[in-house]
């Protein structure tokens, strides 16, 4: 008896209990597709959030005011007085000792309210120098960005995101608009083109003026030049930790801290915020998939469940088998591969729904699902190894038993 | 097993002076234990039946008849004795082993049939070829020959379900036959079976010993039992009388 008959003989002894092997195969199909989707959703979340962190701009280091000691701890007043001034951001931007330092994109922002007519909208007013926009990779959608000659004058102008200008007017055609802000009246020059973020925090609502007019009529406080962020871009990549080091020696420097550890800023990296949203992502992926898997579980005890029902039931031909001439590991073998089949079927059509599911969902839920060819593959595969597991105890049951008790049996 | 069957096949033709043995039991006991109590079923049997000879064994019910019937399908083994089959020592062999000569030496017939009914008459022929490693094409025809010999051959695709009993039960001798084995062994073949039917079979095995083979038939119905040449009475486990059939 080869395998090929073998087959042909547990297929159709699948067959001939339909609706049994459909209920079996079930069990394992929606396992299957579980943890299909579940992975698919989980590295589907770390994308997005990945696309997110790095749709702020590339190879970014942010500098911000007051000091962490851990992870956990903030020391400084974060907000209250600023550490950070421009003089600092123009230090870094124009040293020689910061080669690997790009640009420089100082940030002063403040919520505040607009006015448009009788269109009311609180926004963040940001100032920023010219290199804000490359530095945070944003494009404008319309109209012109602000000038270094705007900064210079502190021009009473300003360039709206694309929310706030809908907000604002109903429309992002807006420019040549006036809104007034803290009694100030400004011109919309530009209107900056969406990044379409589902964060929690809307890039597209900022009103965004230069750093002068920030400074020195809308936000003043205690020094009209504290800022409270800086974005450094690195000349690449590979340059990011260079970048890091030369930025932080120079403001400690500059701010005339010997010890490190007493530093008055922070500096962190786009990495260290998608490496730790990731590790988030990843330690829910696995929790969801190992219920998946758990689930996974209860389909295999449903075909071992099956299977010995079967052997059960069909004592009688496991004797004739053995009568005519079936020695125990051909009887074990055709249950087993009963099992496979089982398994198989589960595995198949359970990586056919998930991937369905996959293209569906996105469409529902809003959130992408990225299908792996590994996580599709190996799911059949311990399908397979499932059934074949769980088969065992049974085809073995199958196997031992004695074929004059199983001819006897009615 | 293969020098066997074609010796059977030359002994048809032309029977040689010394008879071979298909079968010998030698001081065959068999003891069954139920808890505490222990069952003498087998007390030493004495049985030697030559290649080409057709017998019934023949006794009432608890006789031992049945024990007698699994020995000689090696499904059970004694306790104590020997068994011959074919010239092989059966006793001590493993349950692999005993497969292979359930397979290649005896041919099972059995009171309810035993057919499988999802399988249609040829494909239930076919299975003791299956484990024999017989080549595809080659069961095929063997299967079709075998039931053409049993006049089932317009009724190849039926499955059980479309065959009467009698039918049904030469589809099984088919199955018995296919193999070539040494002998076949037919248990109560005509018990569940109505008066044609029974004579239809018991006229096969007229013609199949007829062709030189050996027939063991099991029965408590002497009306059957008296259709083979050679009767063993047998009761409580021991031969009372082993007799030539003189009808």
């Amino acid at each position: 008896m080869n395998w090929s008959e073998t087959l042909r003989i547990s297929w159709s002894a699948v067959r001939s209990h339909g609706l049994r092997s459909t209920l079996t195969v079930l069990g394992i199909l929606i396992g299957i597709a579980a943890v299909i989707l579940t992975v698919g959703l989980g590295l589907g979340t770390q994308k997005d959030v990945s696309a997110q962190i790095s749709s702020l701009g590339s190879n970014l280091l942010i500098v911000s005011p007051g000091s962490t000691t851990s992870t956990t701890g903030v020391r400084g007043g974060f907000g209250t007085s600023s550490t950070l001034t421009l003089a600092d951001s123009e230090a870094l931007t124009s040293s020689v000792s910061t080669p690997d330092i790009k640009a420089v994109a100082a940030e002063k922002s403040q919520p505040m309210a607009l006015t448009a007519g009788t269109a009311n909208w609180t926004t963040t007013v940001t100032g920023v120098t010219t290199d804000w926009l490359s530095v945070r990779a944003r494009t404008l959608s319309s109209g012109a960005f602000i000038t270094a000659a705007d900064v210079t004058d502190s021009a009473s102008v300003v360039v709206l995101g694309s929310q706030t200008a809908t907000q604002l007017f109903g429309s992002t055609n807006v420019v040549g608009q006036t809104v007034t802000a803290n009694g100030k009246t400004l011109t919309v020059i530009g209107v900056l083109a969406s990044v379409g973020s589902n964060s929690s925090t809307s890039l597209d609502d900022v009103a965004i003026v230069p750093m002068s007019t920030a400074a020195n009529e809308l936000i003043g406080g205690a020094t009209s030049s504290s800022i409270s962020t800086m974005y450094i871009e690195a000349q690449s990549s590979t340059q990011l930790s260079a970048a890091y080091q030369e930025a932080d020696s120079l403001l400690l420097n500059l701010h005339g801290i010997t010890n490190s550890a007493n530093a008055d800023f922070t500096i962190s990296s786009q990495d260290a915020l998608v490496s730790t949203a990731t590790s988030v992502y990843r330690t829910l992926t696995v929790l969801l998939t190992g219920i998946a898997g758990l689930s996974l579980l209860v389909g295999g005890i449903g075909v071992m469940n099956i299977m010995l029902v079967s052997v059960t039931e069909r004592t009688k031909e496991i004797g004739l088998r053995k009568a005519l001439g079936a020695p125990p590991w051909a009887i074990r073998r055709q249950f087993l591969i009963e099992a496979a089949i089982l398994g198989l079927s589960g595995g198949l059509l359970g990586a056919i729904l998930g991937v369905v599911s996959a293209w569906l969902l996105p469409g529902v839920i809003g959130s992408s699902v990225v299908i792996s060819p590994a996580a599709v593959g190996v799911s059949i595969g311990v399908a397979i190894v499932i059934g074949v597991t769980f088969g065992v105890y049974p085809a073995t049951r199958a196997a031992r038993l004695a074929p004059i008790d199983a001819l006897r049996s009615e | 097993m293969v020098d066997t069957t074609s010796g059977t096949r030359r002994r048809s033709s032309a029977p040689t002076p010394e008879p071979r043995k298909a079968i010998e039991l030698i001081g065959a006991r068999k003891a069954y234990r139920s808890g505490t109590i222990e069952f003498e079923a087998l007390r030493g049997i004495e049985l030697s039946i030559n290649v080409g000879e057709y017998v019934a064994v023949m006794g009432p019910s608890g006789s031992g008849k049945s024990t007698i019937m699994n020995i000689l399908g090696c499904l059970d083994t004694l306790t104590e004795g020997q068994y011959r089959l074919g010239g092989d020592d059966v006793d001590d062999m493993d349950e692999i082993d005993l497969a292979a000569i359930r397979n290649e030496q005896i041919g099972f017939v059995f009171q309810g049939f035993n057919l499988m009914p999802s399988l249609s008459a040829w494909r239930n022929v076919e299975v003791p070829m299956m484990y024999a490693r017989v080549p595809k094409e080659e069961r095929k025809q063997r299967a079709q020959r075998a039931l053409e010999r049993v006049g089932l051959g317009s009724r190849l695709e039926n499955r059980p379900g479309e065959l009467s009993g009698g039918q049904q039960q030469r589809v099984a001798v088919a199955r018995a036959l296919v193999g070539e084995p040494t002998i076949i062994l037919a248990d109560e073949p005509t018990g569940n079976l109505d008066s044609v039917s029974t004579m239809d079979v018991l006229t096969l095995f007229d013609e199949l010993h007829a062709a030189g083979r050996t027939i063991v038939l099991i029965t408590h119905e002497l009306e059957v039992a008296q259709r083979a040449r050679r009767i063993v009475w047998v009761r409580d486990g021991e031969i009372m009388r082993d007799e030539v059939n003189a009808a």
